[in-house]
Formats: structure tokens, C-alpha cells, sequence
């Protein structure tokens, strides 16, 4: 009974830090910009989904493609505000380009989650599930959007797989991972590609920030949880290996389902990040990562 | 070293410091007070960052750790205060190396991401073992530093100006010219013969010491320990950007830009919840538009540094 209860709220959780981390580790493979604004991106959709399906009455349809497309916007201007100026900068070194790109997204990340505190309060917000009820599986009470939140994260990131293995875009966002440089020789214009990764990027932060809203609730003050939790599986996994981002975010679902259960919620976290300190020393590339 | 741009900016600055304990009033002298010991976090972070080149995103560990032992020693066992800023600053050199020797094999996003994770089981610990610690609450100590403002200030700004020169000083010596040289260039630094792992390890138990140093001297003057104050990633967040607003690889930018950011965030507190934004916004600003900080144009023009 316990066992099937971690079964099912553990593959659910996992199935939306996949969906979280997918797009984390996406933008890194190909770009090389780790986007420390992600969770606070997140964060804005939800909260953007919860307003507009609370104020406006339209139900929780709109209100979650107003959320995706508020996260999707938001992606847009950290790229073309933060990210891009800070790469084409000629007065930053090379080699410091990065560190000025974290610093970037993360102060980004501060405003947005601010913002947000400012024009919505801070308080958790849920935001209204797309479906309601509950389902007994086995004798265990699962609400439908528990089932809904999974079955529409791997639907995600399904569609994702099929753009990128079977369409000749997304091909090119394959081959801007492994070599730039070959792919602007073939006459690809790298800048278009960057706004594409972004765009998908945007979208699939959207829907992990609705879906997350729906089924835990969010509030300002966990942009920073959740950047740090998509950073954390991202780097479990391997950088920029998305399957390795899918295995890591099953194995941080999984165990800290577990020890929220079986030990105490307090320390949720706690295992992760010492199995995170762990592969780190003994197998920094990850767990599927190359390199 | 006299004629340098630094030393003709810090020392007329040092003056009106020293002797602002005559015009202002106690408030901002606490205000102040504080500023001064996050300077010394920010200068000690941009040792590692700026002149060896590795991010540490966590800060607030050596900051905390060192916090945290002398505030333990204190509470517990009476330790007098100068015993207990010594076990602190040691502890976190102590930690600082057990981090730093498996930590610095790794490189880029991975060492960023190890200390980051340090400062989230820590804090995690201090909550944990709330019975000891005080948790989220924080530990009383039983003594403070002075309960005067004017010698609280005075103790902060001897702390940061000779914090300041000893970690200027080594920026500017060869020793930091190889830091500097394996920051930018591991393989060729290494190639002439320096032992970067070695000068990397010596940065960041350097970092850790005055960092430890700092906390545990800010918790003197607070009064009590909290994870809010010195454990906490928005601490670290906010060395960083002190650091990087400042003028990365300047050491004084460091200090400058924590002062900045103190001042600012009172400036604007009129604005409450806003003021954050606010600032993160003109240091989101300054990075895009001027990446060397406030202090790099006017050093950098001037020659060697």
C-alpha cells in the first residue's frame, strides 16, 4: 500500500522534474549557457496561469496556455536581453564569458522572482487543475491530474524526441550540440537555431510551471529551489545528455518521494544532494554524460 | 605601490571612513559596520574568482562554517571571543580544503555546482540539528564585540582595511600573477612549470580563511547566529554580485561594490519589496553595459593592473 503510494507520487514528481530539467539541459547542449533564471521562469507561469484562470474566469484551459506563453516570452527576453548581449560582448573575455552569463540569468531570475512577490504576493499559489476528481488504483486515493501531470510531461517531452530525431530542424539543433562550427560551414545561421532552442525552451518551462502549480502549487520563493533542483539533475544526469537529465530526474523523484515517506519530510532533500556530492567526485561527467 | 591608482583612491577613502564616526549618527554607522564585513566576504571570493579563476557559488559555507564554530564554541563552552574568531577562521580553512582538494579536480559548472551544494547541506544540517544549532531561530551569544557603535565601526573597518591589504597585497605579489596565469590558461601555466593545483589550493584556504574570519567577527557584532544571516544562498548571492559589480579581479571593486549594495538596498528600502528588484536590476545593468564593475575602468586605464 505504502509501496504503491511512492510508486505512483514518485513517478508523477519524476515525470515533471524530467519535464523541468529536459528543457534546462537543452539549452546547455546546445548553446552552453546554463540559465539560472530557469526556476523563477517557472515560477511566472504559474503564477501567470493562476491569475488569468482566477481573475479572468476563463477557465484553466486559458489560463494554462497563458501561462506557457508568458514563460515563453519571458525565454525570449533572457536570451535577447540577457544571454546574447553578454556572448557578443567585446569587452568581456572568453573566458569569463560564462561566469558573466550566470551572474546575468541568476540577477534576471531575482527580478522576475521579485516581480512576482511585488504584483502577486508571495503567498503559494495552486493553480485550478485541468481535471478534477480522483481515481482508486489499487486501493490508493490518485487524483486525476496526478496521472494527468505525468501523462502530459512525457507527451512533452515525446514530442520533443520526435522534433529532434525525426525533423531536419531539429536535426540541426542536434548538430549545433556536437559541432558549431561544422554547422555554420553548411550554411546554417547559428543565431536562428539559438531562437529556436529557446522557443522550445520556453514552452516546455511553461508547461512544467502550469503542471507544477496544479499538482504542488508554487510561490515566488521557490524560483530558487527549483533552479537549483533542475541543476542539480541536469548535472546527475550529464550536462547536455538529455536521457542521462531523464534517468537522474526518475532516481531525485524516487528517493526524495522516499525519504519524505519513509524517513521524514524535513530532509527531503537531504539524500540527493549527498548522492549529488557523490557522482560529482567519483563521476563528474554524470551519469550518462560523455566527455 | 604608492603611485598605483589603488592605493591614491583607497587611502583619501580610508580617511573620510575613519572619520565619519564624527558625523554620522549610529544608525548608519551600523549600516556601515555590516557593509564592511560583507566586503571582506566579497574581497575574499574575488581572490578566487577574479585571480584564479574559479567560481565558487557558495560563499556562505566558508562564511558559515566559520560563523557557526565560533558561535557553537561560545555558546556552549564560554570560549572567549578572540579563541573563538581563531577556531572559527581555522575551521573554515579546515572545511575550505576538505572542499577544495577533491572539488578543484573538477572544472567550470561542476566546481560551481559541488559548492553550491556544500552551502545547501549545511544549511540543511543547521536545520536538522535545530537542538543544537538553534535552527532557523539562530544562536544567542552570549557576547558581543562592543555594545558601542562607534567601536563596533572602528572594529569592522581595522578588519576590512587589513583583510583588504593582505589580500591586495598577494594579488599583486607573484603569487598572484601564477593565480592569475592558471585562472586564465591551466595548461599553459602549468607547461612553465607552476604547480596550479597547489596555488589554487592556497587561494581558496586563503578565501576560506578570511571569509570564516568575517563570519564569525559579523556574528560578534550581531550578537547571534542565524542561517538567514551568514549560512543562507541569497548571502552568497549577494557576495557575488558585490564582487562582480565592484570590478572582478580588482580585490578594492569587491569592497566597493559591498558597500554599494548595503547602501542601496537602505537607500531603497522605502520601496520595500521593490528594492531588491531594484538593485538587481542596476547590477543586472552595470554587467551588461560595464562588464570591469565599478572599479575596473578606473583602474584599468591606469597601466599594469
Amino acid at each position: 500500500m505504502l509501496a504503491l503510494q511512492i510508486l505512483i507520487d514518485g513517478f508523477a514528481i519524476s515525470s515533471l522534474y524530467a519535464l523541468g530539467a529536459t528543457g534546462f539541459t537543452l539549452i546547455f547542449g546546445v548553446s552552453g549557457v546554463l540559465n539560472l533564471s530557469h526556476g523563477a521562469i517557472m515560477v511566472v507561469a504559474a503564477v501567470i496561469a493562476w491569475w488569468v484562470a482566477g481573475t479572468f474566469g476563463t477557465g484553466a484551459y486559458i489560463g494554462a496556455l497563458a501561462g506557457v506563453a508568458a514563460a515563453l516570452a519571458c525565454a525570449f527576453f533572457t536570451y535577447r536581453v540577457i544571454v546574447r548581449p553578454i556572448q557578443d560582448s567585446g569587452a568581456i573575455p572568453k573566458e569569463e564569458k560564462e561566469i558573466f552569463v550566470l551572474t546575468g540569468t541568476l540577477l534576471w531570475g531575482i527580478m522576475l522572482q521579485e516581480a512576482v512577490a511585488y504584483l502577486f504576493t508571495d503567498n503559494p499559489k495552486t493553480v485550478r487543475p485541468l481535471v478534477e476528481g480522483v481515481v482508486m488504483i489499487l486501493g490508493v486515493r490518485t487524483p486525476w491530474n496526478e496521472i494527468l501531470t505525468a501523462a502530459l510531461s512525457w507527451g512533452a517531452i515525446g514530442l520533443l524526441y520526435l522534433l529532434v530525431n525525426r525533423t531536419r530542424t531539429g536535426k540541426s539543433l542536434l548538430a549545433a550540440s556536437m559541432n558549431p562550427r561544422g554547422l555554420t560551414l553548411l550554411g546554417f545561421e547559428m543565431s536562428n537555431i539559438y531562437v529556436l532552442v529557446w522557443a522550445i525552451y520556453g514552452i516546455l518551462a511553461g508547461i512544467a510551471g502550469v503542471l507544477l502549480g496544479a499538482f504542488l502549487g508554487v510561490s515566488s520563493g521557490n524560483a530558487g529551489t527549483l533552479t537549483a533542483s533542475a541543476f542539480s539533475i541536469v548535472v546527475l544526469g550529464g550536462l547536455g545528455s538529455v536521457s542521462g537529465s531523464l534517468m537522474a530526474a526518475y532516481v531525485v523523484g524516487y528517493l526524495e518521494t522516499m525519504t519524505a515517506y519513509l524517513v521524514s519530510p524535513s530532509i527531503r532533500t537531504v539524500p540527493v544532494l549527498l548522492l549529488l556530492v557523490l557522482v560529482v567526485y567519483l563521476r563528474p561527467q554524470g551519469l550518462l554524460g560523455r566527455r | 605601490m604608492l603611485r598605483s591608482r589603488t592605493f591614491q583612491i583607497a587611502v583619501p577613502a580610508l580617511i573620510v571612513m575613519a572619520l565619519l564616526p564624527l558625523g554620522v549618527d549610529g544608525y548608519i554607522l551600523g549600516l556601515l559596520t555590516l557593509a564592511y564585513y560583507y566586503a571582506v566576504f566579497a574581497m575574499s571570493w574575488d581572490l578566487l574568482f577574479g585571480f584564479a579563476g574559479e567560481v565558487n557559488f557558495g560563499p556562505s559555507f566558508l562564511i558559515g562554517i566559520g560563523a557557526y564554530t565560533a558561535a557553537l564554541l561560545n555558546h556552549y563552552w564560554l570560549w572567549p571571543i578572540p579563541a573563538c574568531l581563531v577556531a572559527g577562521a581555522f575551521a573554515a580553512v579546515i572545511a575550505g580544503a576538505a572542499l577544495a582538494v577533491p572539488a578543484l579536480r573538477l572544472t567550470g559548472p561542476y566546481f560551481g555546482l559541488v559548492t553550491l551544494v556544500a552551502v545547501l547541506l549545511l544549511q540543511n544540517m543547521i536545520v536538522l540539528f535545530a537542538g543544537i544549532t538553534g535552527g532557523e531561530i539562530g544562536l544567542d551569544l552570549p557576547d558581543v564585540l562592543s555594545i558601542d557603535d562607534n567601536t563596533n565601526y572602528y572594529y569592522a573597518l581595522v578588519f576590512m582595511t587589513v583583510s583588504g591589504a593582505i589580500l591586495f597585497g598577494l594579488a599583486q605579489s607573484p603569487v598572484g600573477l601564477i593565480l592569475q596565469a592558471s585562472g586564465q590558461n591551466a595548461t599553459e601555466a602549468a607547461a612553465l612549470g607552476f604547480n596550479v593545483a597547489k596555488h589554487k589550493l592556497a587561494a581558496f584556504c586563503i578565501s576560506a580563511f578570511f571569509s570564516g574570519l568575517a563570519g564569525a567577527m559579523l556574528i560578534f557584532y550581531m550578537g547571534t547566529a542565524s542561517v538567514g544571516t551568514v549560512v543562507d544562498i541569497a548571502v552568497g548571492v549577494n557576495v557575488i554580485i558585490a564582487a562582480v559589480l565592484g570590478g572582478r579581479r580588482t580585490i578594492i571593486g569587491a569592497a566597493v561594490g559591498a558597500i554599494f549594495l548595503i547602501g542601496a538596498g537602505e537607500l531603497l528600502r522605502p520601496l520595500g519589496q521593490l528594492a531588491t528588484f531594484v538593485v538587481s536590476a542596476v547590477a543586472l545593468v552595470v554587467i551588461l553595459f560595464f562588464p570591469g564593475g565599478f572599479m575596473g575602468r578606473i583602474l584599468q586605464s591606469g597601466g599594469r593592473e
